[in-house]
């Protein structure tokens, strides 16, 4: 269990990790918390030559909002973001959903956009940012482009950046009045992979509800006044969609299930409606 | 002076633990802390992906090229400088600690590479190329009995290795004239306790000797290095074997490091360097040592009242690939208690003990009682349920009454003490079981599954060293001689300013045995316990050791404690006669109080317990007649009611027996399945306290891993083999947030008989009573007999619910894992005709551009092709050696491809079929499939194979709709291959979004 050699470069600027990238590609990876990556690498499940570690950058570090969005910084902690005073208020369901994240030692190195970028289909984050239509911003020496999370992650581990990217930072927008959140997960212990987690936002007559853990990535469904009788009909034809798989830790019928069973207790809850 | 005599000012009180402040610090002497050879070469195993296989050949030319690779040790190296690993009775099995010809598991030793570190002895391993024939790997504990089975070791013809049967009392009898009888099967899973550090060894050999010199983390008992020195074909005593002060637990499994050690001696050795080897994770779960799981069947005859007349139980006890010395013990452990704590007195047995393609089995703590316990308590929760009686009824009626002790079991063990009656009657009190039934009724008038479970176990301790010979018959024992008994060994010594040193041979991992051992050797001498120094490291040519030395199967409380209270009266005496001859006092009329040796009569007339060690050392001439100079005691301790195995098969299997009684009451959300334990009450019997709050330590410590094996923990194997739970990401242990807080429960002490300070061992006890406490919890709540741990929330929702909401018409596929197998099936469109598909698909170098990551690819055969495919989903990427053949060709209707990889990650086997339709002027491809991966990416990558196998599948699939497009692409029309790849994919898959 230890990785193959490799190459360490810290950089100070995103131009500068976009440089580097730009010249070794493919054999190489970016590192900011290292909480997925160094695991890999120890297992040798991934090999890269070259690590660029992005922790250093100081214009990566910032929290801000601008523009109706939650601006998070590539080199922001997931333990940051969650004691960040006004992250209740701004974006209250990145708030349910940081505690799940792993542990809080995990937290304290793993960052929110590393996160986005290892797109495991489990993980909170990615599941938050396409609940609330987020984006992502990426820079190569190429130039720069935003991405909607939609487009962003398009499988298991697997996004639209590519090797010469870097990303740059995430942007969720900020809660409007009147939308209600909710987030609920199942895992085998706390802090394992989340066997199934949903994500939901009620803005109007607007139900928003994410599902992560049990397709190749986090997926949504928005349906435009629905009824609760018809909730039981539409959450069976969204676990059916999704599918589900077989591990060790659950059948893909019980990731059904639990979309059906708990994404009722969930959007019923968050919809406030009274059963 | 006799031994009561002593006080008990400090055994009985809770002392802070000494070894504490060192390891708080990180001050602790780990041997991954202490400092090597600079010579020291550092090892790293090429382990099996495949579970059942003949190894055709093994090239380690291209490893040995590698920097700082100075050897490549294989199994071809090891056998001509070893013999077999011996265990307790003759079988043919062939076993050094590394394949040879065959590999009988996943994670497997098959060659060792030895480099100048670590880092560069892993970049090594990939190189070393290793030719297989995969063979049919057979892994349920009874499918391995059946005739079609393979056979997994050729020599022993049979993977039922043993099978014995032993009747005690008239089973038959009793069962032919119950008014009663049941019957159930369970099933016990495979799992261990997993330690912080796992397996460590620096082996060394000495040419001036002709022996090794080891210094590791094993754990006793130390007959096994009787087994070790064998193997190298050197006398024991040419076998130094040494431990550190320090070891990161072990909890049993470190007792099977000893093949490693071979192997390392070996390779030692060979390269003439030292060489050094640290266990990581991944190795620790897939190839260190697991509890063997078990089937058993249980029957049970009784009465109205639920009185138990007779059972029987019938054993398939896994043992995995290999039998390795002790094994198979766990079950003859509990032998002597197949009647548990109950007055049952018919009782048939019959132990089969199975060989099947898993990691082979070690002690883990617990050792055999979990699975036997399993049995006999589900049992009489059944019985309970078929009579509607109270459970705790059916329970108590059967128990052993207080009055009985010493019991003598039917299957042989002499339980020497105990009060069952009061220790359930006190945790019926102080745990508030009327208060927990109400809760109960509550819940279920709510509509909530809410069940309460009970559980009563008698805790061995302290092992007959001749209780495998059970396993042999009569006539076989007969024949080898007798084997019993289980000694101790304490030295202890007062230096010339009379100091302390306590020298023993427990050998802990964490326990806190020093503290304990200076309890009592300070009561003995009448000195504080930080007067005494204790030195529990070993080494096997310097101290007193003996066969039973070690730490396992609760010895310390019973032996080691027995063994250091005996040599400190022998030292106590020596002294007493020693001052008694300077006070003129006879040795009898003197006390050790406070540091002084003083005449009981006239306390002014003593002297210095200082003063008196240093004249033994400083004075020879003023020793009494005949005293020898030096004080320097040693105990050799052993209890005369560990008897051999008797003709019958009875056998005393332990000398202390301690008891346990639990119950608790559970929740199943009916949503989760998920387990929630609402109240654990938990009592134990274990004799003479020594230090309560150690006492309680083990308590809950053994809770934990009681908690952990019945909620989470399990070795996941796939029907083909494959192992999937090697990473603690799948390899679940309960932290402390998920372990409750029990109702521990002050009840009565009853001493050993048997000890010296009446001591029985606690550090099992939750491992045998709580997994089928929260099994029959769980039986209770859902009324459901077939209760299979670990309580896995999947699991427990289906057993609660009926079948699932349909789906709506036009659903999407669904991944499915059959067997071990990823399935699914697919279909696309391409707007060419099926000739032209077919064309590409059967190209050479379209081919190599279809499959994913192709590097290269060449034709053998018009059907097969081999070739070097870079795989991998997102980060994750392997390089792996692919051989494909296509077969069942009918051109240009279908075709099967058939295809295996093999790489460092692991190996893959896939085969699919594919149809081309002709449809509305192109093909439908229509595609279905199934994949098998095994090795490292399949032990730690469970999570994301269905979703790499499906991306794979796909890819393979798009490119060839775009290979076969070619130059027809133009001609071809748009459809949905125009709108981008991944959009295609997922169009392939029928989901949408």
């Amino acid at each position: 269990m230890k990785p193959s050699a490799f190459d360490y470069i810290s950089v100070d600027t995103f131009a500068e990790a976009a440089s580097v990238l730009g010249e070794y590609g493919d054999s190489a990876r970016v590192i900011a918390g290292g909480q997925s990556l160094m695991a890999m690498m120890n297992m040798r499940l991934t090999q890269p030559a070259v690590l660029v570690d992005i922790a250093g950058i100081k214009d990566g570090k910032s929290i801000e909002i601008r523009d109706g969005s939650l601006h998070i910084g590539a080199g922001v902690t997931q333990a940051h973001l969650g004691t960040w005073p006004q992250l209740s208020q701004t974006c209250p369901l990145l708030a349910l959903a940081i505690p799940h994240i792993g542990h809080i030692q995990t937290r304290s190195r793993g960052t929110v956009c590393g996160s986005l970028c290892h797109a495991d289909p489990s993980s909170e984050l990615p599941l938050v940012l396409a609940t609330l239509q987020g984006e992502v911003r990426l820079l190569s020496t190429r130039g720069e482009r935003t991405l909607s999370a939609d487009d962003f992650q398009i499988g298991m581990l697997v996004t639209r950046k590519q090797s010469d990217e870097v990303l740059v930072e995430a942007r969720f927008p900020v809660a409007k009045p009147g939308q209600r959140y909710g987030f609920e997960e199942v895992s085998r212990r706390h802090g394992d992979f989340a066997i199934v987690s949903l994500a939901c936002m009620v803005d109007g007559d607007t139900i928003s509800l994410g599902v992560g853990g049990v397709a190749d990535r986090p997926t949504v469904k928005r349906w435009r006044g629905l009824v609760k009788s018809d909730l039981d009909a539409v959450l069976n034809e969204f676990a059916w969609e999704l599918g589900g798989y077989e591990d060790i830790h659950a059948t893909a019928r019980y990731r059904r299930e639990l979309v059906r069973r708990l994404g009722r207790k969930l959007v019923m809850e968050t919809a406030q409606w009274t059963a | 002076m006799s031994d009561s005599e002593a006080s008990t000012k400090y055994v009985g009180t809770s002392q802070l633990r000494f070894e504490d402040e060192t390891l708080l610090r990180g001050q602790g002497r780990f041997i991954d802390d202490l400092p090597v050879s600079r010579q020291t070469l550092h090892a790293a195993f090429v382990r099996s992906p495949h579970a059942h296989a003949r190894i055709k050949s093994i090239d380690i030319s291209a490893a040995l090229k590698m920097p700082g690779v100075k050897a490549v040790v294989t199994g071809a190296d090891i056998w001509p400088l070893t013999k077999p690993l011996m265990v307790g009775f003759t079988n043919p099995m062939d076993y050094r600690g590394i394949a040879k010809d065959k590999v009988r598991y996943v994670g497997e030793p098959i060659a060792v590479v030895c480099a100048t570190d670590r880092y560069r002895a892993e970049d090594a391993l990939a190189a070393v190329v290793i030719e297989y024939e995969v063979l049919d790997a057979v892994v349920d504990t009874i499918d391995a009995a059946r005739d079609e089975a393979p056979v997994i070791h050729d020599e022993v013809g049979s993977n039922v290795v043993s099978r014995r049967v032993f009747t005690h009392g008239e089973p038959d009898t009793a069962f032919a004239s119950a008014p009663h009888t049941s019957e159930m099967t369970i099933r016990y899973p495979r799992n261990s306790v997993t330690p912080m550090e796992g397996y460590a060894i620096v082996a060394e050999y000495t040419p001036d000797t002709g022996g090794y010199d080891v210094l590791s983390n094993f754990q006793g008992p130390f007959s096994v290095h009787t087994v070790t020195a064998i193997a190298l074909n050197v006398p024991s005593s040419k076998l130094r074997h040494r431990s550190p002060a320090n070891s990161g637990g072990s909890f049993g499994s470190k007792l099977t490091i000893f093949p490693y050690i071979v192997v390392l001696c070996i390779c030692a050795r060979l390269t003439g360097r030292p060489v050094k080897w640290i266990e990581d994770r991944y190795e620790h779960l897939a190839s260190a040592s697991t509890a063997p799981n078990r089937v058993t069947k249980v029957q049970a005859a009784y009465d109205d009242q639920g009185n138990v007349s007779a059972l029987r139980l019938t054993h398939w006890d896994d043992h995995g690939a290999y039998l390795r010395a002790p094994m198979p013990a766990p079950i003859y452990r509990m032998h002597g208690l197949s009647t548990n704590g109950y007055k049952i007195r018919n009782v048939e047995v019959i132990n089969h003990i199975m060989i099947t393609n898993k990691c082979p089995t070690g002690a883990v703590r617990g050792f055999g009682g979990p699975q036997l316990y399993f049995a006999i308590e589900r049992m009489i929760h059944k019985i309970a349920t078929e009579l509607g009686l109270d459970p705790l009824d059916v329970l108590t009626r059967n128990l052993i009454s207080a009055d009985s002790f010493p019991y003598r079991a039917p299957a042989g063990a002499l339980i020497d003490s105990g009060n069952y009656q009061q220790v359930v009657a006190d945790a019926v009190a102080q745990g508030g079981l009327a208060e927990l039934k109400q809760r109960r009724d509550t819940a279920r008038a709510e509509g909530r599954l809410y069940g309460i479970g009970y559980a009563a176990t008698v805790e061995p301790s302290q092992s007959n060293m001749g209780y495998i010979s059970t396993l042999k018959t009569a006539a076989e024992r007969e024949k080898a001689g007798p084997k019993d008994g289980a000694v101790a060994s304490c030295t202890i010594s007062v230096d010339a300013l009379g100091a302390v040193t306590v020298v023993g041979d427990s050998v802990p991992q964490g326990q806190g045995h020093q503290t304990t051992l200076a309890q009592i050797v300070a009561d003995v001498l009448g000195l504080k316990p930080r007067d005494i120094t204790v030195n529990l490291e070993t080494d096997t040519q310097k101290d007193n050791w003996s066969l039973a030395a070690g730490n396992y199967s609760c010895r310390f409380a019973p032996a080691s404690t027995s063994a250091a209270h005996e040599a400190a009266t022998m030292v106590r005496n020596k002294m007493a006669r020693l001052a008694g001859s300077q006070l003129n006092v006879s040795g009898e009329g003197l006390e050790f109080k406070d540091g002084w040796i003083q005449a009981k009569s006239n306390p002014e007339n003593r002297l210095e317990f200082r003063r008196v060690g240093g004249l033994a050392h400083w004075s020879p001439s003023s020793l009494p007649e005949g005293m020898k100079p030096g004080i320097r005691e040693v105990s050799y301790w052993n209890a005369p009611e560990l008897s051999p195995t008797s003709a019958k098969d009875e056998i005393n299997t332990s000398l202390a027996y301690g008891f346990g009684f639990d119950y608790c009451g559970v929740e199943i959300n009916r949503d989760t399945g998920e387990v929630r334990i609402d109240r654990y009450v938990t009592a134990h019997d274990c004799g003479t306290i020594l230090n309560p709050s150690l006492a309680e330590g083990q308590m809950r410590g053994s809770f934990s891993n009681a908690i952990s094996a019945a909620l989470y923990e399990e070795f996941a194997y796939s029907s083909d083999g494959a192992f999937k739970s090697g990473s603690f990401a799948d390899y679940l242990i309960a932290t402390a947030a998920e372990v409750p807080d029990p109702v521990l429960v002050h009840t009565v002490q009853t001493p050993s008989p048997y000890t010296r300070l009446g001591a029985k061992g606690i550090g099992e006890g939750n491992q045998y009573s709580t997994p089928v406490c929260l099994a029959n919890a769980v039986a209770d709540a859902i009324g459901r007999e077939d209760i299979v741990l670990p309580l896995v929330p999947s699991r427990v929702f289906e057993w609660i619910h009926d079948e699932e909401a349909a789906p709506p018409q036009g659903a999407g596929k669904v991944l499915k894992e059959t067997d071990g197998a990823v399935t699914g099936e697919g279909e696309t469109f391409v707007p060419a005709l099926p000739q032209i598909v077919w064309d590409a698909l059967l190209d050479v170098d379209k081919m190599a551009r279809i499959i994913p990551g192709c590097r290269s690819l060449r034709r053998l055969t018009p059907e097969t092709f081999q070739g070097l495919i870079d795989l991998g989903v997102g980060p994750v990427r392997g390089t792996f050696d692919a051989a494909i053949k296509l077969s069942h060709m009918q051109p240009p209707n279908s075709v099967m491809i058939g295809g295996n990889l093999i790489g460092p990650l692991g190996a893959s086997r896939g085969s699919g079929e594919v149809r081309f339709q002709a449809h509305e002027g192109g093909t439908r491809v229509i595609f279905s499939y199934s994949v098998n991966v095994s090795g490292t990416v399949a032990a730690v990558g469970g999570r994301m194979i269905a979703g790499a196998a499906k991306a794979l599948i796909n890819q393979f699939f798009m490119t060839l709709v775009d290979e076969a497009l070619g130059e027809h692409k133009n001609a071809g029309g748009s459809g949905p291959v125009k709108s981008g790849f991944w959009s295609r994919l997922r169009g392939v898959l029928g989901e949408k979004n």
